[in-house]
């Protein structure tokens, strides 16, 4: 079947030896590719509670159908799927550039690491050949230093680098797997993963052809997109980017404030995606094949944080940001270039900072137990401080390396109570307590808490609920959103370029039919986004997870909304989430308790997996 | 020969490149049916994350390709000034490639002699262009060229001398 490689790479990385594995027609269309094939892989190749840092727990890599093609953000993306080490369920994160692009063109769709290298090593694809080199002289080094040393040693430009930080090395559950630079597979702890079995690093240059199934019709839906990507559907990300948020959100009281003490910045217009881009964005550029570029580089061309450089979005502007209740733009760009440098998340990085800022000003840390830093909410030095510390696993570092669910029950006292995170996965901006779809979204997502496993927090957004009212019918919205994020990730396209599908089931089925010359009907591509859902879910039960760990973070639940204004007083109660919760199960025709029933598996064709869900039902 | 002023190559304003890489997905399918930026006839080169460009053929005035080969495969076209292979006669010995300051002459990974951007004359205009969603592409003479850096220096230093007298 075009579309796929057919190839599924296996590297044991004790041994050094490698074998190739052929993907069933049938495994790909139930599974599309991305994060769906991915969990596939890893459920296939893992046992029952095995621990995520050691030597058993397989780390994967995939691209999609659609990878290295022409598609616009579909030409880019790649996966990793292990089980987290934050979460200790299922653990992905996608990310995009060009990497994913050559991984297929050296002829694989997917890559499953296992074992654990006695000494660091990094993997060099060449098309067939596959080696593992010495990597000694890497470990420490940023992932920026490492791709450059890695291309120098090879003596090739184009070939693509996705490596870990110091703080993968060092097996920080908020480490992430950055790509050329600046790109970021950065939830759920993915580079400690990286890091426990050596590796520093995955190069690789593909050099075969990427056909399509049906080329004249494929370029005349690509046609299409660009012309889409020119207009209004991508015009927020052309412009202001995604930094666009912070004034939209603070002027609708969901942007968290400092941990989530408040949901509005008296400061925001300081640092407002209008002010990051007339004084700091310095180029807009984009990803392998995309027609509608977003990534906004910041330079900082004076001052203290001189000669810095780093890729801005809402996400770890919020997150180093207003979250931290730091009103200044070049120490945010600064940290945000310092998590890229140790190779941290910087989502969870900030949410732990912000952490210890709140037990801080809580007087559960004092100055002594941070190493004598003056952590007050709003202190940007402390910031940066701190994020040296967690990079470097030094001194409170330690504390703090493995994110706020860890540090909480190393802190006691209350502190679990500021401990801003869902399964253990630090919380991203976007106040649940005023957006209550998106609080249903955070409580089920499969890897912890995050906006973008379902993108709920758009009907809240856009008005077409009361996003202060929980009730039932959110169910089937956050199911029917997942389902759509599912396939993205699989496919793989960019969520980003969502909004330039008109019709996203019709259009992806088309894309997925035009390129791979396989007929799928959109109900069927559907389908594949729940079975995908369902395997997540599968992965986590198996792995120990349950409805009572679909829950919302402490302060989102017992802290009400401070600010006069349209959302005062706004929480969600214990009896708003059971319903939101058994709506939503009864959408997805799981049990009450969460579990999918054995009627369901069979109807997605997941049978194989029923001894999973075994005793579980009610 | 035709006139320096009037042979038309293909551009690339580094202010409008994104390093998107469509212009090499553009050239190959168009030129080999199939998507790879290997065989591209266009280049796109991020020398870091804000410095993006494509490169492709200058069709340079004496280039140095076809004075470098040693046998006579290379020609430049007298109407149009593009480059044009003699396949039977390459060898795929590499030294124009050597002698090309742009990295503009590629070895083919399949056919093993070099291949240059032909502007797409089998299909009246550089797909390159067509697909750029940037327009960061255009097909200029070195006369236009000049054009436009006189217009852009000029507007830029009446918009200094505007800010100026507002001051």
């Amino acid at each position: 079947m075009l579309g796929y490689a057919e190839r599924i790479l296996h590297v044991d990385l004790a041994t050094g030896k490698t074998r190739v594995e052929k993907l069933g027609e049938g495994t790909a269309k139930k599974y599309i590719g991305g994060i769906g094939l991915g969990m596939n892989l890893w459920l296939a190749n893992s046992k029952p509670g095995v621990n995520p840092l050691s030597p058993e727990n397989p780390l994967v890599l995939a691209v999609g159908p659609v990878s290295a093609t022409m598609f616009p953000t579909g030409g880019n993306g790649h996966a990793f799927i292990s089980k987290s080490p934050a979460t200790n369920g299922v653990g992905e994160a996608v990310s995009h550039g060009t990497f994913g692009a050559e991984i297929k063109r050296a002829g694989y769709d997917a890559i499953v690491l296992t074992g654990k290298s006695e000494r660091p090593v990094y993997l060099w694809i060449d098309d067939d050949s596959v080696q593992l080199l010495d990597a000694e002289h890497l470990w420490g080094k940023s992932p920026s230093e490492t791709e450059d040393a890695i291309k120098d040693e090879l003596g090739d430009y184009y070939v693509r680098v996705a490596s870990i930080g110091l703080a993968g090395e060092n097996q920080s559950k908020i480490a992430c797997i950055l790509n050329e630079k600046t790109r970021a597979a950065g939830r759920t702890g993915l580079g400690a993963v990286m890091g426990s079995k050596n590796l520093k690093a995955i190069a690789v240059r593909g050099t075969n052809d990427i056909v399509v199934a049906k080329p004249d019709e494929f370029m005349d839906m690509v046609k299409e997109f660009h012309e889409r990507m020119k207009g209004p559907a991508a015009q927020k990300y052309r412009t202001l980017g995604t930094p666009e948020n912070i004034m939209i959100q603070n002027a609708l009281y969901c942007m968290p404030t400092r941990n989530y003490t408040n949901a509005h910045f008296e400061n925001a217009e300081k640092v407002s995606g209008e002010v990051l881009n007339e004084r700091f964005i310095a180029k807009i550029i984009a990803c392998n094949s995309c027609a509608m570029r977003c990534e906004h580089e910041a330079v900082i061309r004076e001052g203290p944080y001189k000669g810095t450089m780093a890729r801005m979005e809402y996400d770890n502007l919020w997150a180093l940001g207003p979250n931290c209740g730091i009103d200044k733009l070049d120490a945010i760009i600064k940290a945000s270039e310092l998590c890229n440098y140790y190779g941290l998340d910087a989502q969870s990085t900030g949410v732990t900072v912000s952490f210890v800022m709140d037990c801080y000003e809580q007087g559960m840390l004092s100055q002594d137990q941070l190493d004598g830093i003056d952590a007050r909410f709003g202190n940007a030095d402390a910031l940066l401080q701190l994020i040296e510390k967690i990079g470097k696993r030094e001194g409170i570092g330690e504390t703090l390396a493995d994110g706020v669910k860890i540090a909480a029950e190393k802190i006691g006292k209350d502190a679990e109570k500021l401990a801003q995170h869902i399964k253990g996965l630090e919380v991203t901006g976007y106040d649940m307590r005023c957006l209550k779809t998106a609080a249903l979204g955070f409580a089920v997502s499969f890897r912890g808490a995050d906006h973008s496993r379902s993108g709920a927090y758009t009907v809240d957004f856009l008005g077409k609920v009361d996003r202060l009212k929980a009730e039932k019918g959110r169910g089937k919205l956050v199911k029917d959103q997942e389902d759509v994020y599912a396939l993205i990730d699989s496919l793989i396209v960019c969520k980003n370029a969502k909004g330039t599908f008109n019709s996203e089931l019709a259009e992806m089925a088309k894309l997925y039919s035009l390129v791979t010359g396989a007929e799928v009907t959109p109900e069927e591509l559907k389908a594949a986004g729940e079975r995908i859902n369902t395997l997540a879910k599968l992965i986590n039960i198996r792995e120990g997870l349950s409805r009572k760990d679909d829950t919302l973070p402490w302060k989102v639940m017992n802290q009400p909304i401070p600010e006069d204004g349209p959302v005062k007083g706004a929480v969600v109660t214990q009896e708003e989430l059971d319903l939101l919760l058994d709506d939503y199960y009864d959408a997805r025709g799981w049990t009450l308790k969460g579990v999918p029933t054995k009627a369901k598996l069979q109807e997605l064709g997941l049978e194989e997996f029923s001894g999973i869900v075994e005793g579980k039902e009610e | 020969m035709v006139k320096i002023h009037e042979r038309k190559f293909v551009s690339v304003d580094p202010e409008k490149c994104v390093g998107c890489q469509v212009c090499e997905y553009a050239c190959s399918f168009s030129k080999e049916k199939a998507f790879n930026p290997l065989k591209s006839r266009i280049r796109v080169v991020r020398v870091n994350q804000i410095a993006n460009m494509a490169v492709t053929c200058r069709l340079c005035e004496e280039p140095a390709c076809v004075a470098a080969c040693p046998r006579d495969a290379l020609t430049q076209d007298e109407q149009t000034g593009a480059i044009t292979l003699d396949k039977d006669k390459c060898n795929g010995c590499g030294w124009c490639i050597e002698a090309c300051d742009y990295g503009a002459m590629m070895l083919h990974p399949e056919t093993k002699v070099v291949y240059v951007c032909d502007l797409c004359k089998e299909k009246g205009e550089p797909q390159c262009i067509k697909w750029c969603p940037e327009e960061a592409l255009t097909l200029v003479t070195s006369d236009t060229l000049a054009q436009k850096a006189r217009i852009g220096a000029i507007k830029k230093l009446f918009q200094e001398s505007k800010k100026e007298s507002k001051q």
